[in-house]
């Protein structure tokens, strides 16, 4: 029948479609911002306790993996996963999904939680993490579990794969955002560089990054290893919008995310400092816990941690 | 004789032959696939003139990226662009992209399974000048190694563009090995080309020895053919254009022709195509081989045939090893030289 109209009336009908969904996501925005309130707020703490337990428990069937940073970014990824991306769990692949990318890899732990919690896969099977035949690879792979983008674990790649991605949704006029999650650690990779220096030159607003800033590595404090300060300034002088914010803080994560998405002639980069292995007192800011699992004691310890929130709930 | 089914250049053997760089067969195919495919973007690492990708790059800028001297950068980028329905060409030096990046090639791509083609330029030491830290003579062992991977290695321009239009339609990584010097042309447009097929380029009744060649130097393993061919020397020769996936029913149904195989290949014979063929062979053929390449040196600054004759890669010395493999028993007793490999 459209076939039919005269050429004119095509137009028209094509103009009307674009204000169509211009509209829906103005109000897709404006529902975003004007529900972030205090009880969102307290639902999204809560969700990201529940995602450190279920990190605690993984690593700990699973006898190996990353504490410190699955624990640490549990808050970031909890705001992802309920509030910030425009994602179908039941559907991976739609097309018009945002993109989140991690280039840190070994954080997948916390990924993997949140990706269960939020109905991408049955919660029980988080318990086949780095198992013979599991969907959940060690270090994350595109392949096995659908929703991940792409392959990580060797550092300062996600940052570039990424930059592909957001030339894609440019090339094919799409609007889905595209989030990067670096660590700190990684920048002392050159390729990091690399890609920071071509999103700059190419002004990608579609992509905003997300530095997990722990202050960790495997050998000691970042400051110690190999210094990365001061970061802020590196990235300026690539011509990039930074953001510094409290990475276990939510409501600042989503202000900052949304912040990014007003900027169009540059890139944003998000500096979240966050406290490694947060919630447990014994990991916290310790470096040990980088790569480390924690024992069937250990693993006690930190989930009556995290179910009492350090003490502050009496059991009953 | 050469091949009548397969249409090639009846002025190979002139002093006239038609001489075109591999590398130009790619840029002609990559500006046809840019007419004819929305979804082809190419990358280079500051290098669009001599990857001849800048026909591209002129005619469909908004898919064109460079990325300056970045090789990591260009094949994640390119990984990106190939889980996002794209497929992406990315070019360079082989001996920075697969030798630098070969790890990301690996992880993004490789293991990723996205669908990408990297070009290797400048292999082998037809670079020349440029000396050893630009000729790549270790590439085809790197990306052999890889799984996921198909690896071309066209014998000409004519092949190059076909190899090239070929890798768009395979849905996976793809590994295309060209060279910066004029070689002969060997074919023509209606030679055919099967990516699962190894053809014999000089065929024989009854072959003493059956040649393997891979890449520009065909040409000298047909030149050492004729030369043989005049002193009652009959030999068979095949051209290796797709290293990877193996055809191993041909090499297996070659090789038993004449019981004696030579390979040759502008590479290290360590883990080339060479080596691939031996792989096939132990298991299925047992079979004496005698490798023409370059026996784990590197190269120099030089002209292109003032190097591959000091070398051991011309003619000459595919002549040599032919007869070297003869004077080899087959069968079970094989006799080791000196002691050295090589």
């Amino acid at each position: 029948m459209v076939l039919v109209l005269p050429y004119f009336y095509h137009t028209l009908l094509y103009f009307l479609c674009q204000t169509l969904v211009f509209f829906l996501n103005l109000i897709h925005a404006i529902k975003v911002s004007i529900t972030l309130n205090a009880e969102k707020i307290k639902d999204l703490e809560l969700k990201a306790n529940q995602a450190r337990q279920l990190v605690i428990e993984m690593l700990l069937t699973a006898g190996s993996g990353h504490a410190a940073g699955s624990l640490g970014m549990a808050d970031i990824f909890t705001a992802f996963y309920f509030h910030i991306l425009r994602h179908d769990p039941i559907n991976p692949a739609w097309p018009d999904r945002d993109r989140l990318i991690l280039s840190n890899g070994h954080i997948c732990p916390i990924r993997y939680a949140a990706m269960a919690m939020s109905g991408y896969f049955p919660v029980e099977e988080l318990k086949t993490l780095r198992k013979l035949g599991s969907r959940l690879q060690g270090h994350p792979h595109r392949t096995s579990l659908p929703g991940l983008e792409t392959t990580s674990g060797p550092l300062g790649e996600g940052l570039s794969q990424a930059i592909g991605i957001a030339l894609s949704a440019k090339l094919d006029k799409k609007n889905y955002q595209v989030y990067a999650l670096t660590s700190d650690g990684e920048h002392e990779e050159g390729n990091t560089w690399e890609a920071i220096m071509f999103a700059g030159k190419n002004k990608l607003s579609n992509l905003t990054e997300v530095i997990d800033r722990n202050n960790i590595q495997i050998d000691g404090m970042t400051e110690n290893i190999m210094p990365l300060e001061p970061l802020k300034a590196k990235y300026e002088s690539f011509n990039w919008n930074v953001l510094e914010i409290d990475g276990n803080n939510i409501r600042e994560f989503i202000d900052a995310v949304n912040q990014a998405k007003s900027v169009s002639e540059k890139p944003t980069v998000i500096i979240a400092n966050t406290i490694p292995g947060m919630g447990v007192s014994f990991m916290e800011k310790d470096f040990v816990w980088h790569g480390k699992a924690p024992n069937s004691d250990e693993a006690k310890k930190a989930l009556d941690e995290l179910r009492t929130l350090q003490g502050r709930i009496r059991n009953d | 004789m050469l091949n009548p089914k397969l249409y090639l250049n009846k002025n190979l053997f002139e002093s006239t032959v038609e001489k075109k760089a591999t590398r130009e067969g790619f840029g002609e195919a990559l500006v046809e696939l840019g007419q004819t495919n929305e979804n082809v973007v190419v990358l280079t690492a500051d290098l669009s003139e001599s990857t001849r990708t800048e026909e591209f790059a002129k005619k469909f800028p908004e898919r064109f990226f460079e990325v300056g001297v970045a090789e990591q950068n260009m094949v994640a980028i390119a990984a990106g662009f190939g889980t996002n329905g794209k497929i992406a060409f990315t070019s360079s030096y082989a001996v920075f992209s697969p030798g630098k990046n070969w790890e990301t090639i690996r992880t993004t791509i490789a293991y990723n399974q996205s669908n990408v083609k990297i070009a290797g330029h400048h292999s082998g030491l037809l670079t020349g000048p440029d000396g050893a830290t630009h000729q790549s003579t270790e590439d085809i062992a790197l990306m052999r190694v890889l799984p996921n991977m198909t690896i071309f290695s066209p014998c000409d321009a004519i092949e190059a563009k076909k190899v090239t239009l070929e890798a768009a339609k395979i849905n996976g990584p793809v590994y295309l090995r060209f060279t910066r010097d004029k070689t002969p042309i060997l074919t023509s447009e209606q030679t055919p080309f099967d990516r699962n097929n190894i053809e014999t380029f000089w065929i024989n009744e009854n072959p003493k020895v059956t040649i393997f060649a891979t890449g520009y130097l065909l040409f000298q393993a047909l030149l050492a053919t004729k030369k043989l061919e005049e002193q009652g020397i009959e030999v068979l020769v095949a051209n290796v254009s797709t290293i990877k996936p193996v055809d191993e029913n041909t090499i297996i149904e070659l090789a038993k022709k004449s019981g004696k195989v030579v390979t040759v290949e502008d590479h290290q014979v360590t883990g080339g195509m060479g080596s691939m063929i031996a792989e096939v062979l132990a298991q299925n053929l047992p079979t004496p081989i005698e490798f023409v390449g370059l026996k784990d040196t590197f190269g120099e600054s030089g002209q292109p045939l003032e190097l591959i004759k000091k070398y051991n890669l011309d003619d000459e010395a595919i002549e040599k090893a032919v007869r070297k493999i003869l004077a080899k028993p087959t069968g079970q007793k094989l006799y080791r030289t000196s002691g050295n490999l090589y």
